[in-house]
């Protein structure tokens, strides 16, 4: 008794520490008063001024567009280096993955820096693109570190199986080996989405005049006090990742059912 | 399976396509790069002067000096203007980071920016010849009538005994030592080890009094009633004053720290000309005013204050204070082995049990 009781402090603490922070900010997004310190009265003022604020919506596009195109294209350059990888020998397999896991160790300020000084000796222009590329760069030892495990786990036979029964190179790998390492590109491309999301040092040092995303965004309004629409922006990016976890843990739960009776 | 991943590829390919084209200019008159602090103007200002001189502004904004400064160094985007503060002024200065301003090109500058203003730039820019002013202040003391005893009037209050734990220092090293070196009457670009001891030892001393060191957070605090006294920027304290009509702001007697973020043109600007137009447009006093009210940082621009209608911030002491009433004090880049001595002693502050 006393040890469930126990346990279920121990949870409810743990959700507290977890979620007490975007509580705040969810509640502080209804708040008519600029202030954190003083309620002055239920609105949804700051809602409507974020969706009349160009300025906001659109670095938020241009997260959301970095953020897939980065992890779209890192995904596909990624997995296409695991299949390279898993044909090599041992050694140098291990030399290149000790390569690829690296830059992720590398702290991020070095990184941005090191791709600032690139960009500026290649004559780059500052914008989009840059910030695109660098996107990529880090983005794929996220993805390489999730499908290789997987890679190595496949039974090489059935690929050759595969081949022996007619099927060219090409629909080999994309009926036998992809269907078995897609769990790890998924979880790939989400990792990479989400390293995207949420980079700041990296952006900062990668864009120019003009471009903005949510984070630099957000940053540049420390020194005056940020603006209560992005108290009102994080609700609802909070409030639709909340919805799509929901769906996407409730609704394939059939499909789960019949993997596991085949 | 094929399919989905063949329509991935073709959208990933058309957006690379698409957003890697787009950016063919249509600008007769050019364009000029501006590199302001964050919600630092009125963006309105920004449409009128592109719809008045047909320059497209590319507008860009950064959060400190520091993190301004390698940036415009390394030269990643080419920007043609700059505000940054006076101290940070005075390093690009010595690095020769700045273009020389043609007073021909800048009449509004030339005439409506107070001359006071002008002479308090001396500090870091001798002659006036880099830097144009655009918002500027004091650091001060903020206190809640209704939880002190008396007027607070200078940094020695801050060590009362009464106002134990009800004190908000600043927390960045040159902010905190600034009150230090005035409480013991030194300047606050004091490089003399013997004096930053002296300061260093009172505020160890002052420790056991102060509820919390911080950044921005004064401005909240302070509204919520979460401490009697605290330090601040003037411009923050306009804004309090509103929220919470017991607080009260006032320069210290024994002097304090003024600063001003001034418009520069950097060196290698290519577009130098655009660069005047933007800065000599922002020192229209109507334009100037719309800033002033956006941005509630006191304005250098004397034309600007005099269009404002509401009496009592057109005559507010905290907002314009007469510079020539008290000792105010610009900060300088004291140097590198300056910057680690303040360092180190801003560590055995830190560390001190007292």
């Amino acid at each position: 008794m006393i040890k469930t009781t126990a346990q279920r402090i121990y949870v409810a603490l743990i959700f507290i520490f977890l979620y007490a922070p975007i509580a705040t900010l969810i509640v502080l997004s209804f708040n008519a008063s600029k202030t954190r310190s003083k309620w002055g009265g239920f609105t949804f003022k700051w809602y409507a001024s974020l969706f009349e604020d160009e300025k906001i919506l659109q670095a938020l596009g241009n997260t959301l567009l970095i953020a897939f195109l980065s992890a779209s294209i890192a995904t596909v350059i990624g997995t296409i280096a695991c299949i390279a990888m898993q044909n090599m020998k041992r050694k140098s397999r291990t030399i290149i993955m000790g390569i690829t896991n690296i830059p992720m160790l590398n702290a991020e300020i070095v990184t941005g820096i090191s791709l600032m000084l690139l960009f500026i000796i290649l004559g780059f222009k500052f914008g989009f693109m840059t910030i695109l590329l660098a996107h990529i760069t880090f983005n794929i030892p996220y993805v390489i570190l999730s499908v290789m495990p997987r890679m190595k786990q496949l039974n090489p036979s059935t690929y050759e199986a595969a081949l022996d029964l007619g099927a060219s190179h090409t629909q080999a790998f994309f009926k036998v080996v992809f269907p078995d390492i897609l769990p790890g590109i998924v979880s790939g491309f989400i990792m990479a989405f989400t390293m995207s999301l949420d980079d700041f040092v990296i952006t900062h040092f990668t864009k120019g005049a003009g471009i903005d995303t949510l984070s630099t965004k957000i940053y540049t309004e420390v020194r005056k006090g940020i603006k209560p629409e992005m108290y009102a922006l994080s609700t609802i990016i909070f409030v639709t990742v909340l919805i799509l976890l929901l769906l996407v843990n409730y609704a394939p739960k059939k499909k789960q059912d019949t993997a596991a009776v085949k | 399976m094929k399919k989905s991943i063949a329509i991935l590829l073709c959208t990933v390919l058309l957006g690379t396509i698409l957003t890697g084209c787009g950016s063919e200019n249509d600008t007769p008159n050019g364009e000029v790069y501006v590199y302001n602090w964050g919600e630092y103007i009125d963006e309105e200002t920004i449409d009128l002067f592109e719809k008045e001189t047909g320059i497209k502004v590319i507008y860009d904004e950064f959060e400190t000096n520091e993190a301004m400064y390698p940036k415009v160094e390394a030269g990643a985007s080419q920007y043609d203007v700059v505000c940054p503060s006076d101290y940070m002024i005075a390093k690009m200065i010595d690095n020769d980071m700045l273009a020389e301003l043609n007073w021909d090109n800048l009449p509004n500058a030339k005439a409506n920016i107070g001359s006071q203003y002008y002479e308090s730039s001396e500090q870091f820019d001798p002659g006036n010849k880099y830097s144009v002013p655009y918002c500027w202040g004091t650091v001060g003391i903020l206190y809640n009538t209704q939880m002190v005893d008396g007027p607070i009037t200078g940094w020695a209050d801050l060590w009362n005994e009464k106002y134990e734990d009800n004190i908000l220092m600043q927390s960045s090293v040159r902010d905190l030592f600034m009150v230090g070196l005035k409480l013991n009457g030194y300047s606050l670009n004091s490089t003399d080890p013997a004096e930053l001891e002296v300061a260093k030892n009172s505020l160890i001393e002052q420790k056991p009094l102060v509820q919390a060191y911080v950044i921005d957070q004064v401005r909240d605090k302070m509204i919520g009633n979460e401490a009697a006294i605290g330090v601040i920027y003037s411009g923050e304290a306009i804004y309090t004053q509103r929220q919470n009509s017991n607080l009260e702001y006032v320069i210290p007697k024994e002097g304090s720290n003024v600063w001003i973020d001034s418009w520069v043109i950097l060196k290698d600007s290519p577009n130098k000309e655009n660069a005047e137009k933007f800065i000599d447009f922002m020192c229209r006093p109507e334009i100037a005013l719309m800033n002033f009210e956006y941005i509630t940082y006191s304005t250098p621009n004397d034309a600007a204050r005099a269009l404002i209608e509401d009496e009592d911030i057109r005559n507010s002491e905290i907002a314009f204070p007469d510079l020539s009433k008290y000792d105010l004090e610009t900060f300088s880049f004291l140097g590198e082995e300056a910057d680690e001595l303040y360092n180190n002693l801003y560590k055995e502050i830190q560390s001190s049990s007292n």
